[in-house]
């Protein structure tokens, strides 16, 4: 029996995505960097966890890239999808022209291709701006005691702004903290509301004053607002900034 | 206290384009807004001083804008590359506008500063007559037809930027406040255009029609005749 025309369409065309790849080893004196193109066979409900998986496993298994938890949980796999920050294992190539092009986030050091080293910088942000609960007279806390209880509503705001995976994505969208290496950005000044919010710190916005009261800090920020269109996790974080500097601002006077 | 400078010279420019388009009410109109600004009304004579200190005013004001986004802009050449390469490849619509923003601030560094020493030095050479030919036969109109749009671009911009900045965000209605406040920024910006704009070619117009005459002042009420030098 001859086939019907019906039986000949495929249902869906499945496309060739051209994925090119900014590559470069600093760890390599003779690598510079240049893009590299693959091809592959687009499959249903792809992202590009998946795409970049299968480049590495049939196509150049030298192929740097971060992925743990491929959920959007863990913020390792953070890159440029089309010159815009964003995460790879929650983008579908479905949601994207035929050609895709990749590179490093930038404002972090380059570990190799796609993987870069967000955990120094965010440390490094940590470890300036303080980022953990300070107390007063620690060593009286009675720790058998049962701990003291929170309001669910302050509960829920403090959950919302811990929801920051670091993953470096507000930095990259950020022109302040691309131009100016000091900026602590959306994740840190993110960081410093979420701790001012917290009864369990004790710290006075004199205190959050001297950390971010400056051009680093929160009077840095130009309100480019690259960081709240491109937060993978939408973190309010205009309104975050805008509540900060106001606070801020009065403790300046 | 960029935002504050930013925020002072908003005001003046939006405040200083109902003054300049009293023109399109006619010149009677005009001559009393001059007027009111060299306190006729108040002392019964002209202090075109009063003119040049509210330039130097304004001047001062300007500088120390200028003086406060210098710190922003990019200083180093890595900062510099650093910017543009972001610029190029987010195109980020926000992102962009700063841009322009510089871009007109840079403009309007030497726009500006040519307007107001120019009104500093010659505070008694405004009226209908006397800011027309300047504007005509002074071929004026090329300034202020630049120093127009990149003002209005430039205020507009910083209104967006300030609001967002300092204005009265709250979780619920941040998106909303940003989208109200665009389409208002844009609609501002359109009115002023073709208000300052329909100015513009009023003077123009006047300055076209005077050029015999340039040098004589208008005076109420005489209508001078308009074609005579025709
Ligand atoms: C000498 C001329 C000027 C220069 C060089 C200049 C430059 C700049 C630059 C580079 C910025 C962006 C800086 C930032 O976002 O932090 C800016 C912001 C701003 N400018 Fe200007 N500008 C000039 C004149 C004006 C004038 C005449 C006005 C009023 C119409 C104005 C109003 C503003 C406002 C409201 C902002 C936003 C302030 C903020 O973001 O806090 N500027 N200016
Ligand atoms: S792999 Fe964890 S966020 Fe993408």
């Amino acid at each position: 029996m001859k086939p019907t025309p019906m039986q000949t369409i495929p249902l869906k065309q499945s496309r060739t995505l051209r994925i090119e790849i900014l590559r470069h080893n600093p760890a390599d004196p003779d690598s510079h960097p240049h893009l590299q193109v693959f091809e592959i066979e687009e499959a249903e409900t792809m992202t590009l966890f998946i795409a970049l998986t299968e480049i590495r496993q049939t196509q150049d298994a030298s192929l740097q890239f971060d992925f743990v938890c491929r959920a959007g949980i863990c913020g390792s796999c953070g890159m440029l999808i089309n010159g815009r920050p964003g995460l790879a294992c929650r983008t579908l190539t479905r949601e994207l022209p035929d050609t895709i092009r990749l590179a490093p986030l930038p404002g972090f050091e380059l570990i190799g291709d796609l993987s870069v080293n967000t955990g120094k910088w965010m440390r490094g942000m940590s470890e300036r701006l303080e980022t953990w609960v300070h107390r007063e007279n620690i060593e009286a806390i009675d720790i058998d005691a049962v701990e003291q209880r929170m309001a669910p509503e302050l509960a829920e705001q403090l959950y919302e702004l811990e929801r920051c995976i670091e993953c470096g994505c507000c930095i990259a969208a950020c022109g302040t903290a691309q131009m100016h290496e000091d900026f602590v950005g959306a994740a840190g000044l993110n960081q410093i509301a979420r701790f001012r919010l917290d009864p369990r710190d004790t710290r006075s916005d004199a205190d959050y004053y001297e950390l971010v009261g400056d051009e680093s800090g929160v009077f840095g920020c130009m309100t480019l607002l690259g960081c709240e269109d491109y937060c993978p996790k939408n973190l309010p974080l205009a309104v975050q900034l805008a509540f900060l500097r106001r606070k801020m601002a009065r403790q300046g006077l | 206290m960029q935002g504050l400078s930013g925020l002072l010279l908003v005001l003046f420019v939006w405040a200083h384009m109902f003054f300049e388009s009293s023109i399109l009410l006619g010149k009677d109109a005009m001559l009393w807004v001059t007027h009111m600004f060299e306190g006729v009304h108040v002392f019964g004579e002209p202090y075109p001083q009063l003119v040049s200190a509210a330039a130097l005013v304004v001047f001062l004001l300007l500088a120390l804008h200028a003086g406060l986004a210098l710190r922003r802009l990019p200083a180093r050449a890595r900062e510099y590359r650093a910017i543009h390469t972001h610029l190029r490849s987010i195109h980020h619509a926000d992102t962009t506008v700063w841009y322009v923003q510089v871009v007109t601030g840079f403009a309007l560094f030497f726009l500006a500063s040519a307007h107001l020493i120019q009104v500093m030095l010659q505070p008694d050479a405004i009226g209908p007559y006397a800011s027309s030919d300047r504007i005509w036969s002074g071929r004026f109109w090329i300034l202020y037809a630049l120093l127009l749009i990149t003002v209005h671009v430039h205020a507009g911009a910083g209104f967006y930027r300030l609001v967002m900045k300092w204005g009265p965000l709250t979780a619920a209605n941040a998106a909303a406040l940003r989208r109200r406040t665009r389409t208002l920024a844009i609609f501002i910006v359109g009115f002023f255009l073709l208000l300052g704009g329909a100015s513009l070619a009023t003077y123009m117009k006047i300055g076209y029609e005077h050029r015999a005459l340039v040098g004589e002042r208008y005076v109420p009420g005489s209508h001078a005749d308009l074609n005579g030098g025709e």
